[in-house]
């Protein structure tokens, strides 16, 4: 083994054990919150967990369908606002403007994605909850609200991504398309979507995972009340801030109880990870 | 001769007299850090955690004992009842705050009631309903009123603020109010005192309950049964909401810790906290 074939292998060795430290903190948060949270799941009845409708952890009720539900419904939102503002800002991006123009405009909104996001709640909680009080009634702090501070939130990763996988698709589509005569709308929703159908859908997803993992900003504007909202004027509580608001005081079943909502959490999150690297992964096919 | 000690018998030769000076100057140095640390955790820095609604008045006695003491630091954290007499019985802190009564199983600490606050249910200002009984506030939180039309006011509905699950505000709230009803599962929920005084200052259908100290001309705090919320209708024994505020150790405080709590309990200290809105111990 010449000397340079030593050093060579040591630093592999220094970079492995520096990626396993990595993928060990990842294990040792699974076995630490599973831990912590299955045992009060299987206790009290992982169907009367998951589909109670009482939230009284005090007096010994954890019925989580409410946050659940939340949850699916302020991501669902966000989603509704996000989509299609994202995928419109790709595409304008792509191919209706100039290279310029896009050299200006993409960093900009990956500037959005660094807006720490008690900022968005602020600007929430002063600006969009107000506005949607005077404009159309309720306490203003609601699902509405919620969507569309989230909706901003995830624009950058949709949009950044979706750009990505847009600008991946071999310049010859296009142009074979033009010059099938197809006009610039034509050639981007027939071919230039369907090309980079699979990136697109992994920034979605990512969109969601971002969305439904956001904590602070959906406390200060949900209103985080725990009934299923009626109508989107209606106040909302989430898992996350489930967990955040009543962690500092919880003790017993309680905390464990909210371990339980991290393990719903986890597995939801794991769920939508494993879809994105799916479908990004067809993309590399 | 003195310089040549070497060969002597008996002497200790120039390098093992220097390892020996060392030893003896390591020796000390560590027992008077030792001994200077043991002194500081009990002098030179006291940790208060607990009670959002203690908080305020807590950091008004840290600054004020600070500066007679320098040298002294006091940190106060928030984090809520339930986890300030949780750090004071592990030992993260050395004094807990809590806004309600210990519940028995958080028994066994020592407890020192450092104040009384009244509880204020509060509205908008530009809310003309101005007195409410103990039973339509309790029907309003519960979710059996939904109308401000049904208590005198607008016809709109009412936008119920109540605190988390744990809070030791809500805790005495339920108990001094709700009895053995329970808050709307409806209402909105925020997680310390100055958002529920927020969203009420902002809300004109919002109807919520904070510390009667922290209420400023944002928001109107009602007449209880025609009693107003007031300092002095409170040491009259009149108005109903009152609660202790408490501050817990576990076992005797150090002498740091029970100087603090000494002055907090001093004419000086209470008057502090009276111009802020509390009422003090020694009035009840």
């Amino acid at each position: 083994m010449t000397s340079l074939e030593r050093k060579e292998s040591l630093i592999r060795i220094t970079l492995l054990l520096v990626a396993f430290s990595a993928v060990s903190v990842l294990v040792m948060i699974t076995f630490f919150i599973f831990g912590e949270g299955t045992p009060i799941m299987l206790r009290y009845g992982l169907k009367k967990f998951l589909f109670n409708l009482d939230w009284f952890p005090t007096q010994g009720s954890y019925g989580l369908l409410p946050m659940i539900v939340g949850s699916i419904l302020v991501t669902s939102g966000a989603l509704m606002i996000g989509v299609p503002f994202g995928l419109a800002g790709a595409v304008f991006l792509t191919e209706f403007s100039s290279k310029k123009m896009r050299r200006i405009i993409k960093p900009v909104i990956e500037l959005l994605a660094g807006i720490p996001s008690v900022v968005y709640g602020f600007m929430g909680v002063v600006v969009l909850v107000p506005f949607i009080r005077e404009t159309f009634g309720g306490p203003g702090l609601s699902v509405l609200a919620a969507s569309i501070i989230l909706g901003i939130m995830i624009l950058p990763t949709i949009i950044s991504i979706s750009i990505d996988s847009l600008e991946a698709v071999p310049p010859s589509y296009r142009e074979g398309s033009i010059a099938l005569g197809a006009t610039r709308w034509q050639t981007t929703r027939m071919v230039m979507f369907p090309a980079a159908r699979s990136g697109i859908l992994a920034s979605i997803i990512l969109g969601m995972g971002r969305a439904i993992g956001e904590t602070m900003a959906v406390i200060m504007i949900a209103g985080n009340a725990i009934a299923i909202p009626r109508t989107p004027l209606e106040p909302v509580r989430t898992l996350t801030s489930n967990i955040a608001l009543e962690m500092a005081y919880a003790s017993g079943e309680h905390r464990e109880a909210l371990f339980a909502t991290g393990v719903i959490l986890f597995l939801i999150i794991m769920v939508l990870n494993t879809a994105a690297n799916l479908t990004s992964r067809k993309r590399g096919r | 001769m003195a310089l040549r000690p070497a060969g002597i018998p008996g002497y200790l030769n120039l390098r093992e007299h220097l390892a020996v000076l060392v030893g003896l100057f390591l020796l000390g140095a560590t027992s008077i850090l030792s001994s200077s640390c043991g002194r500081s955790s009990a002098e030179k820095s006291i940790t208060i955690a607990g009670s959002t609604s203690v908080q305020p008045f807590a950091d008004r006695w840290a600054e004020v004992y600070m500066k007679k003491h320098h040298g002294l630091s006091i940190n106060v954290q928030g984090g809520g009842s339930s986890a300030g007499i949780q750090a004071a019985k592990s030992g993260a802190a050395h004094i807990g705050m809590s806004s309600r009564d210990l519940r028995p199983e958080e028994k066994g600490l020592l407890e020192v009631i450092v104040a009384w606050d009244g509880l204020a249910i509060i509205v908008h200002p530009t809310n003309p309903v101005d007195e409410l009984s103990i039973v339509q506030i309790q029907n309003i939180f519960a979710g059996n009123i939904r109308s401000w039309a049904l208590v005198g006011g607008p016809d709109k509905e009412i936008h119920v603020v109540t605190r988390e699950e744990g809070s030791g505000t809500r805790g005495a709230f339920l108990e001094m109010v709700m009895g053995r009803m329970r808050i709307s599962k409806r209402a909105i929920v925020q997680d310390s005192n100055g958002t529920v005084r927020e969203i009420v200052a902002n809300d004109p259908f919002s109807i919520g309950y904070i510390s009667l100290g922290l209420v400023n001309e944002r928001v109107k705090a009602v007449r209880l049964d025609g009693v107003e919320a007031s300092v002095e209708n409170i040491e009259d024994k009149k108005y109903r909401l009152v609660r202790p505020f408490l501050f817990v150790t576990s076992g005797p405080p150090g002498p740091g810790v029970r100087d603090f709590l000494n002055f907090v309990l001093s004419r000086e200290g209470q008057e502090l906290i009276e111009e802020e809105g509390l009422i003090p111990v020694y009035k009840e």
